[in-house]
Order: structure tokens, then C-alpha cells, then sequence
């Protein structure tokens, strides 16, 4: 098990735990994100990186922070699961790539960056992963419509008499 | 019959006799993108047997094909796929748009799903149902030989006068109608915020 105090000890005081049920969750405040976890990977055996996603806070009743960026790590030894989560801010949500930890990073941060545009600083290769490249919106933000903003229909139209 | 023709020779105009091999060897191009595609696949099972129709040759290439088949949703990344697909087959062909999504983005509406792949390719038949049952793919295709045998002609050239997109125009209206529903709220301070 995660011995939380040490964590506290090593990076300050800011680092929050939590608990529910079998959820064990840190928050971490973005500028201490990058050395959290490296220690995390390699002092606390989490090898393994199950996925990073994102929620955008936008009008949430309670809110400080625009972005969550959410890290859930397993350590592959002992089962244990850990929940990392940090905040990012507009205009320039950008937080370090976790890629130098786990190779895993790279598909997870490209679809963080797609859908919410936050920037993963040291990426090897950020570009979008499942909108087309000409797409210019983030589209689960919350100020973008369900129905886009057109988008969808910008393409040529082909008639039965021209093809 | 003539007088005076063998019994074994028959007359009949060029366009009819082209209508018949056409509509009697429709090789569809299967354009499965969700789950029509696999009451499309079993349409071609024994039970149903669309080779009674003379259609069981799914080839997956567009250019040995003559009937086009978009069983599913198409997403704006896909369209352009499908309309190479659709100017790589060779004339002459047709369309058939199978299913609620493929008709009209059936209950997809957002901002990555086209809303009919009738605004951007021509179609000639529409297959409700969420999915259509083989039975109702079978007889688009029966409709579909009806009318190649009415009015198809061996130049092609009745495909000519259909100069306009067969789906809603034009988009841009249909577009801002459903964008009204959707619209940002104002003053929010985040909606002036630069973008990336």
C-alpha cells in the first residue's frame, strides 16, 4: 500500500489524498506533477499507466480549475491502483508528457489533446489521433456544441451527373 | 415474333437487353461501417440468399463493382473515403443508403457524424430501419432492378439530369437551423478566451 505521508514529505503538503470505498486518489498541483510521477514509477513500483483522460469543469457548481487531468496507475506487484489527478487552466493548458515513464503515454496523451487541447510538453509526436488533421476545435470541451460548428458537412458535394 | 425469323432468334431494343444483364448482376460494393453491415452479411447468408437476385458477388473492390451499399453511420473522417469509393466505380452504378444512419445520421446527431450521405454522394434508394431487415434490403434491391429495367438506358444517360444532390439543400441553411439549438451561452468569460 501507498504510504501517502512519504509522498507528503517528499513534495509538500499540497499533495491532497482522498478515499472511497477501493479508490485511492492524490491530487497533485500541476508544477509538481512531472517529479510525483517519476517517484510514483520509480521509488513506488507503478508500472503500469491504465489510461489518462481529461474533464473540463467548465460551469461545474464548485469549480476553481478549468481541466482535470486524470492518471490511474496500477503497480503490477501488489494489485494496488492509485488515481492522480491534477488541474490545468486556460489560456495555455499545458502539462509535462508522462511518455519518458511509460511508452503507454503516447496514444493516451495524443487523445487528451485532441478532445480538450491540453499540450503534453516533451511529447514525442502531438498531433490529433481521432478527429482528421484539418480539425481545429477541441470537441469535448464544454463551450463546443454536440453538433459542431459545421464541420461536419464542409466537404465537396457530388452529383449523379458529374461522377 | 417476325415472320420468318428462326424460333430461336429474338428482337428487342438494345436498351432492354443491356437493363436485363445489368439489373440481373448488381455486384454490390459493401460499405459496412456499423452494425447494417451485418444484417447486410446476413443478407448474403442461405437463409435470406441474395444470389436469387443475382447480387451475391460482394466485391471489395470499387472498381469491379456496380452497386454501392452504405450500410451504417459515416463520420466526417470517413466521407472522404466513401466518395472515392463512389468516383472509382465504374458507370454504370447505383447507390443504395441502408439504414437510419446512413439515410439521415438517424440518432448520431453530433458533430462528427454526417447527417445523410445523401448531401454528399447521389442515391437512388433509401432503406429505413435501425437496422433494416434482410427482407427490406432484398426488396430495395428488387426495386432497384425494377428500376434499372424501367428507365436505364445503355449510354447512361438518364443518370444526366440528375444535377443536384439528392440530400437536403441547401446545407448551410439546414446547418444554422440546427446549429439554433446549440448555440453558447453568452458572456461566459471563457468564450473570448484565445484559442490554442
Amino acid at each position: 500500500m501507498l504510504d501517502v505521508s512519504a509522498l507528503q514529505n517528499q513534495f509538500g503538503a499540497e499533495i491532497a489524498f482522498s478515499e472511497f470505498r477501493d479508490n485511492r486518489r492524490v491530487t497533485v498541483p500541476a508544477a509538481s506533477l512531472f517529479p510525483v510521477l517519476e517517484s510514483l514509477k520509480n521509488q513506488h513500483g507503478f508500472s503500469m499507466l491504465i489510461d489518462i483522460t481529461a474533464v473540463d469543469y467548465l460551469e461545474s457548481e464548485g469549480a476553481t480549475d478549468r481541466f482535470g487531468v486524470v492518471y490511474c496507475l496500477l503497480n503490477m506487484q501488489s494489485g494496488e491502483r492509485l488515481i492522480v489527478k491534477t488541474f490545468v487552466n486556460d489560456p495555455d493548458p499545458v502539462l509535462p508528457s508522462a511518455y519518458s515513464f511509460w511508452k503507454g503515454a503516447d496514444w493516451m496523451e495524443r487523445e487528451v489533446f485532441d478532445m480538450f487541447g491540453i499540450r503534453f510538453d516533451g511529447h514525442p509526436d502531438l498531433r490529433r489521433i481521432l478527429t482528421p488533421d484539418e480539425f481545429t476545435s477541441f470537441p469535448l470541451r464544454k463551450d463546443y456544441p454536440l453538433k459542431g460548428r459545421g464541420e461536419r458537412h464542409n466537404f465537396p458535394v457530388l452529383t449523379r451527373a458529374e461522377s | 415474333m417476325a415472320v420468318g425469323m428462326p424460333d430461336n432468334v429474338f428482337l428487342t431494343r438494345l436498351d432492354a437487353a443491356a437493363n436485363w444483364a445489368r439489373s440481373n448482376s448488381l455486384w454490390p460494393m459493401p460499405f459496412a461501417t456499423a452494425c447494417c453491415g451485418i444484417e447486410l452479411m446476413a443478407t448474403a447468408s442461405s437463409r435470406y440468399d441474395i444470389a436469387r437476385f443475382g447480387a451475391e458477388v460482394m466485391r471489395f473492390s470499387p472498381r469491379q463493382c456496380d452497386l454501392l451499399i452504405v450500410a451504417g453511420r459515416v463520420v466526417m473522417k470517413m466521407l472522404p473515403v466513401l466518395q472515392r469509393i463512389w468516383l472509382q466505380m465504374p458507370e454504370p452504378k447505383w447507390c443504395i443508403s441502408m439504414g437510419a444512419c446512413a439515410c439521415s445520421g438517424g440518432v448520431f446527431d453530433t458533430y462528427a457524424v454526417v447527417q445523410g450521405v445523401d448531401r454528399f454522394i447521389p442515391v437512388d434508394l433509401y432503406v429505413p430501419g435501425c437496422p433494416p431487415r434482410p427482407e427490406q434490403l432484398l426488396a430495395a434491391l428488387i426495386e432497384m432492378q425494377d428500376r434499372i429495367k424501367q428507365t436505364g438506358t445503355i449510354d447512361g444517360r438518364e443518370f444526366l439530369k440528375r444535377t443536384t444532390a439528392t440530400g437536403p439543400l441547401p446545407i448551410d441553411l439546414d446547418e444554422q437551423r440546427r446549429l439554433k439549438t446549440a448555440s453558447p451561452i453568452a458572456d461566459l468569460p471563457i468564450y473570448h478566451a484565445p484559442t490554442l
